[in-house]
């Protein structure tokens, strides 16, 4: 803990905003529901699109409900269905990689195979596909997200996982007679964690973008859930007044990708020096 | 050392690039099996879904039969298959036309689109990848890095409505729809195109002159750089007559994958802009569940990428003397 206070102090300038903004988006996720200042579903104000004031901070959305509350309570959904995205998507890409490292040669050939093709889908476009067919309940939308980036992630870890099954200490462990379960979780899993954390990182980005990018179709979350990105759509009837209702939560969503870009950014150049 | 590789010196390389074409049409083959298996055999009975839950199994079993779903799902693919191939895909359930002809007045608008942000977006990036290059680490760059970083993340809505508050609300310079007008004079079509380009090509902007940056800053490292800057070779002249022609490799490769961002963004920019391109007809046929469209539009998209791919890895193999010889 100290350890990571320390390294946090180090960072520039940028990545300190970054980490900044990723702390802060984290903390609303947690807590969003009990400071909004209403309930989120509830009409507030009389006027639609009003602008910023003391009573409504960013004002009012196209049924006269208020922003910040809407914001703040549709946070979570952003940032927690991406994180659950995220970690399911890393945990089976990395899970098939370690397998394809440590496995008969067939089998790596044969993932590796799929996951070419799959990675040769663009991933907006393979997500359009399976929410077509399968439709887009929560549930449904999270693991159709995962699915999209499991390619990525699989040829990242593998890549590194590959390099690493060659190495001297790998072939001891293996002469010693250690299972493969034993190499790829005691062996190589350890020694390819840091690099994957900037891979992940990179493909929690991907994955706000998408849910939000979903979302703002009318293909992501379904109401009355609302994400950020379906807080853009909603009050899209006010871009041609500048409406505050909707700037706030694109820009929300920007300030958290950019901020989670900014501290990998910080980070791994940290490491390259 | 003579001067013009002999035609023999080529054979390598044509081998290498026929390599790479018949690997891309095997991938696309995997691919239409995959699309074919999400959006035809997994969602379930197609025939129940239209009759709904109120109809007897014989009505449905007539209609399935009707509808060809109770042959193998071998013989589907490959008849489907077969049709994508020879460019008509069948109808679409929902307009109740051939879906080729709905693509054909589509896909024009998406290559305009997207050839527009090309022609904007590539000069732009090599200026700010090699100015970011060439001062590397210092104030330039760091800031250069920290906005295109910066840019990357930003999604496209936020972009688009930024630029319509300011170009379209504020300045009332250029409308906040696309709407292609007929016969244009050259100002007209640069109006109209304005926003939607802008919006695109930042991503592309951002994506590829990073990669510019890597490419370049990589072949700076080289020693054959310090030789040309020992014998009095221009900053300049070093980068466009050393440099960039040694980075034909992995910049036409980061021009693939940026472009093949183009894609995805244009779904997101076609719909805001209400612009009658294929990636918005691709996101209709996903709402109102127009198989037959969806699956033609998924495999235009995915065969534009492969065909993205293959060009840059051909340039590349072909821009490297050491796989010229003989």
């Amino acid at each position: 803990m100290a350890n990571l206070i320390r390294r946090a102090t180090r960072l520039p300038l940028p990545g300190k905003i970054g980490l900044a903004l990723v702390l802060f988006w984290i903390v609303i996720a947690v807590i969003g529901p009990w400071i909004a200042p209403y309930p989120p579903g509830s009409f507030v104000n009389e006027e639609v699109f009003a602008g910023s004031s003391r009573a409504y901070w960013l004002g009012s959305d196209f049924l006269g409900r208020d922003v910040l509350s809407r914001l703040v309570s549709g946070a979570r959904f952003t940032v927690g269905l991406s994180a659950i995205a995220v970690t399911i998507a890393a945990s089976i890409g990395t899970g098939l990689a370690l397998t394809a490292a440590v496995g008969p040669r067939w089998l790596d050939e044969l993932l590796s195979r799929a996951m070419d093709t799959l990675i040769s889908i663009p991933s907006k476009i393979f997500a359009l596909v399976l929410v077509a067919a399968f439709g887009s309940s929560m549930a449904l939308l999270t693991l159709i997200i995962a699915i999209t980036y499991i390619p990525g992630n699989f040829r990242i870890a593998r890549s590194l996982a590959v390099g690493l099954a060659k190495l001297d200490y790998v072939e001891v462990a293996r002469a010693r007679g250690e299972g493969r379960l034993h190499l790829a979780v005691v062996e190589i899993l350890p020694n390819i964690l840091k690099p994957l954390f900037a891979d992940i990182g990179l493909r929690f980005v991907f994955i706000v973008l998408l849910l939000s990018g979903l979302s703002f179709l009318g293909l992501g979350l379904q109401p009355p859930d609302a994400d950020l990105g379906s807080l853009v759509r909603e009050n899209t009837s006010g871009l041609a007044e500048g409406a505050l209702a909707i700037i706030a939560p694109a820009a929300a969503i920007a300030s958290l990708t950019v901020g989670v870009n900014l501290l990998i950014d910080a980070a791994t150049q940290g490491k390259a020096e | 050392m003579s001067g013009a590789p002999s035609v023999s010196a080529w054979r390598g390389p044509i081998r290498l690039v026929g390599k790479r074409i018949g690997l891309a049409l095997i991938t696309l083959l995997l691919v239409s099996a995959v699309v074919f298996t999400i959006s035809g055999l997994l969602p379930g009975d197609a025939a129940q879904e239209v009759l709904g839950q109120g109809a007897t199994p014989e009505q449905v079993a007539a209609l399935r039969h009707e509808m060809g779903l109770d042959r193998p799902a071998a013989v589907r693919y490959f008849e489907w298959l077969a049709a994508i191939a020879a460019g008509d895909p069948g109808n679409s359930i929902v307009a109740n036309k051939p879906v080729a002809d709905i693509i054909s007045e589509r896909l024009p608008n998406t290559l305009t689109l997207a050839g527009l942000t090309t022609v904007f977006a590539v000069p732009f990036a090599f200026l700010v990848g090699i100015w970011s290059a060439v001062t590397r680490g210092r104030a330039t760059d760091r800031s250069l890095n920290i906005m295109t970083l910066a840019m990357v993340a930003l999604p496209e809505f936020l972009v688009a409505t930024i630029a319509v508050m300011v170009f379209s609300v504020k300045l009332l310079w250029l409308p906040s729809i696309t709407i292609v007008p007929q016969d244009p004079t050259l100002g007209e079509f640069l109006r109209a195109y304005a926003l939607p380009v802008m919006v695109l090509g930042v991503g592309v902007i951002a994506q590829l002159s990073r990669m510019i940056r890597a490419a370049i800053i990589a072949e700076l490292d080289r020693p054959y750089v310090e030789m040309a800057r020992l014998k009095g070779v221009s900053q300049a002249r070093l980068i466009v007559r050393h440099v960039l022609p040694n980075a034909v490799g992995p910049i036409a490769n980061a021009m693939a994958l940026s472009l093949s961002y183009l894609f995805g963004g244009a779904i997101i920019v076609e719909t805001i802009f209400s612009y009658p391109g294929l990636a918005s007809l691709m996101v209709n046929a996903v709402t109102s569940r127009d198989m037959p469209l969806l699956q033609a539009c998924a495999m235009i998209f995915c065969a534009a990428y492969l065909l993205l791919v293959l060009i840059a890895d051909t340039v590349a193999i072909l821009a490297n003397p050491r796989l010229r010889q003989g």
